[in-house]
């Protein structure tokens, strides 16, 4: 079965380049359905693929398919295990929906087929990184999705502010990979090879723990970076500039999951250094705090569920650094499918709002959009973490590993707990502000229900939002089952066992979520000056959140201020006075020679024929008088 | 009557002053064009002299030679001289003078 599964990378790809070429004249909307078609045909030929897996007992394999520099492991593999599979089927399946939402969403863009060549890149960067074999080809769809994300959040370019948003994206993900660089060169020197079969086997007897140890927490960097963990994050709130899909595609379902995915990936050296492992999870928890109580006060709709996907990537995080990968892994596929309805939901929301995204501006919507109004209603109680939502499950078996964990990771059960209070509150508070209350548009928008292509994907997302979470519950570990091959390497941590236990930490997290859900519904369901006078009870600290806690301020002062004041003395102080200053003064000098030979040339053939003649008979009577 | 070869080199002398003068005086580039012609053919006179007097036919050859090489060249000078007085309308020396430094 996995003959074909070079399809999957490769289809997206020949979309990619076929809309890249003739998309001019496939036109519109034909170069969308193509795209489409493009990526549902790789879910359809992953799903083939994974079937032997999801019906059990099939071997993980490893397809070659070219040598590129087999001296040090880094060739074209891709390696099928269930993991893989996994990630495939969700970037896949998520992201064919998100293609077709865009087909009713990009709707009249002039460039419309150049959006959907960049998102059949994406699709092709990202499989190519959770298919990958070894840690060069990972590196290589690694940098592909950070430049197919790079064009995409600065797809309306034009615009000042996206083609900034797009820029800070790179350079902060650069940052991320600079580390990652590293820990790769240091795999590379403690295996001599960067393909997973020579590394994740003999683990334990070649990595020293403080070999270990800088490995994970490089790759920690690389992995901050790229999902957006403190103190990286910052490029991702901005990376709402981008067409809403990619938000919905890149910036909350897939491509920022990469992170966890390399994590989860290298379970086998974070086992060995459990100092990196606990800084993944700290890491982990201060995001999902820090970027919630941000998401709380936020005005823009986009701008909330920014914040809190960076708020539940914290979650993985922390799954993952407690040990627990299939909890991470769980909620990062959960999460994939409730944010991206929740996004896709806001995309549909503000297209009826003609481009509004100020939710102090929107209001009462529920009667003009039921259907949006609905579905968003479910991804706000899935990511509440009410069950029997996905949300629930996938959160909770997370906590409960961090609280079976003990010791430190006690601490961050319950800022995981806090967190679900305050998650719950900005997401009620967001759906009531959108969809209850009095209408707050003026008079000439007038919101309607989006078109039939934008809402089915809702309607399915929705559903799997509701059904998602069945995939692991305590009851049924089908998950866990599923993806034991690819963590054989690793013990898994689990939360604790028994029903009394799973009863007790399932109630206070949803405990927490029904306060903070009552909350932000009681708060909120009033006339405006009520919910205005409630903020303003909170200042200072609500001004603060607002704004993010000012740390692109501070990143603007402490970082790129210098950095443009060294660019400005290395331009007006070395480069400028000294560097040309030399190449101006050679030139200057040639001139003045120049300018002393010049009399010289008098234009006047006479002038020429004197002096040749003079020159003439100096030379003959030097020869006479000489002989 | 035999005339002592000395005598074809003054007039070979006198011939090539007179070019050289001309050259240097005249502004008709044409004039000028033919007292280059004239201080070729006084080059010529010696040549062909010194070699009867040294009884040495090599100064004839070589005088074949730049006669041939000369008939060329005269082709060559007069359509640059005919290009350029259809360009300018004017066969003055001193009215072209473009690569005065």
């Amino acid at each position: 079965m996995t003959d074909f599964l070079w399809l999957v990378i490769a289809l997206p790809l020949a979309g990619a380049v076929l809309l890249h070429f003739l998309g001019r004249f496939v036109g519109e909307p034909r170069s969308g359905w193509l795209a489409s078609l493009a990526s549902t045909s790789a879910f359809v030929v992953a799903l083939v693929a994974a079937w032997p897996f999801i019906q059990g007992g099939e071997h993980s394999t490893t397809v070659l398919l070219w040598e590129w520099m087999p001296a040090i492991g880094a060739n074209l593999e891709l390696l099928w295990d269930p993991l893989a599979a996994l990630m495939v089927l969700v970037v896949t399946g998520v992201g064919s929906l998100i293609h077709f939402f865009a087909i009713g969403y990009m709707r009249g863009d002039d460039r419309f087929h150049r959006f959907f060549t960049s998102l059949n890149l994406f699709m092709a960067s990202m499989l190519t990184l959770v298919l990958a074999g070894n840690y060069a080809m990972l590196f290589l769809g690694w940098e592909l999705v950070g430049l197919s994300s790079y064009l995409l959040i600065g797809f309306w370019f034009t615009r000042p502010s996206a083609a900034a948003a797009a820029k800070k994206a790179f350079i902060v993900n650069r940052i991320g990979d600079f580390g990652f660089m590293i820990a790769l060169m240091l795999v590379f020197t403690a295996f001599g090879t960067l393909s997973y079969a020579g590394i994740f086997e003999r683990a334990d007897e070649v990595l020293s723990v403080g070999m270990a140890t800088a490995i994970g927490l490089l790759m920690l960097v690389g992995a901050a970076g790229k999902s957006a963990q403190v103190p990286l994050y910052v490029w991702l709130p901005d990376a709402m500039e981008g067409p809403t899909p990619v938000s919905a595609l890149i910036h909350a379902a897939t491509m920022v999951t990469a992170g966890v995915y390399l994590i989860a990936r290298s379970g086998a050296i974070f086992e060995i250094a459990p100092i990196a492992s606990t800084t993944v999870a700290t890491v982990g928890a201060i995001t999902a705090l820090w970027a919630a109580t941000i998401a709380l006060a936020q005005r823009d709709i986009k701008k909330v569920l920014a914040y809190s996907t960076i708020s539940q990537l914290g979650y993985m995080f922390l799954a993952v650094g407690a040990g627990a990968y299939v909890a991470g892994v769980f909620h990062l596929v959960t999460h994939a499918l409730f944010k991206a309805l929740l996004f896709l939901g806001a995309g549909s929301v503000i297209h009826a709002m003609s481009d509004e995204q100020d939710m102090h501006k929107m209001g009462g919507l529920l009667k003009k959009m039921p259907t949006t109004a609905i579905t968003m209603g479910v991804g706000t109680l899935a990511i509440a973490g009410i069950p029997p939502l996905a949300g629930f499950w996938s959160k909770d078996e997370i906590l409960g590993s961090a609280f079976a964990d003990g010791g430190w990771f006690s601490a961050l059960w319950i800022v995981g707990l806090v967190t679900v209070l305050i998650t719950a509150f900005y997401m009620v508070r967001q759906w009531v502000l959108v969809f209850l209350g009095e209408p707050r548009w003026s008079q000439d928008t007038s919101p309607h229900e989006s078109p039939r292509i934008m809402t089915i994907p809702l309607i399915i997302l929705a559903g799997l939002s509701v059904v998602g979470g069945l995939l692991n519950t305590p009851f049924a570990l089908a998950l866990e089952h599923f993806l034991e091959p690819s963590f054989e390497y690793v013990t898994l941590q689990n939360p604790p066992e028994g029903l009394a236990m799973f009863a007790v930490l399932a109630g206070l997290s949803v405990m927490a979520g029904l306060i903070g859900g009552g909350l932000g519904y009681v708060a909120y369901n009033r006339p405006k000056e009520r919910w205005l006078d409630f903020e303003d009870g909170f200042e200072p600290l609500w001004g603060t959140w607002e704004q993010a806690y000012w740390v692109d301020d501070l990143y603007g002062a402490a970082i790129v201020a210098p950095g443009k004041k060294a660019a400005e003395v290395a331009a007006f102080g070395i480069d400028l006075p000294i560097i040309d200053g030399a190449v101006n003064g050679v030139g200057a000098a040639v001139r003045r020679i120049g300018e002393l030979a010049r009399p010289l040339q008098t234009g006047y053939v006479r002038n020429y024929g004197v002096l040749f003649l003079g020159g003439t008979l100096v030379v003959v009577i030097w020869l006479v008088a000489g002989s | 009557m035999i005339v002592a070869a000395g005598y074809y080199m003054a007039l070979a002398a006198a011939l090539f002053v007179i070019g050289a003068l001309g050259m240097l005086l005249r502004r008709n580039v044409l004039v000028m064009f033919m007292c280059i012609e004239l201080m070729l053919n006084a080059v010529n006179l010696t040549l062909i002299s010194a070699g009867r007097a040294l009884n040495d036919l090599n100064g004839q050859v070589a005088v074949f030679f730049i006669l041939v090489v000369a008939a060329a060249e005269v082709v060559v000078g007069l359509a640059i001289i005919v290009a350029i007085f259809r360009r300018r309308s004017t066969a003055s020396i001193d009215e072209l003078s473009d690569l005065r430094g």
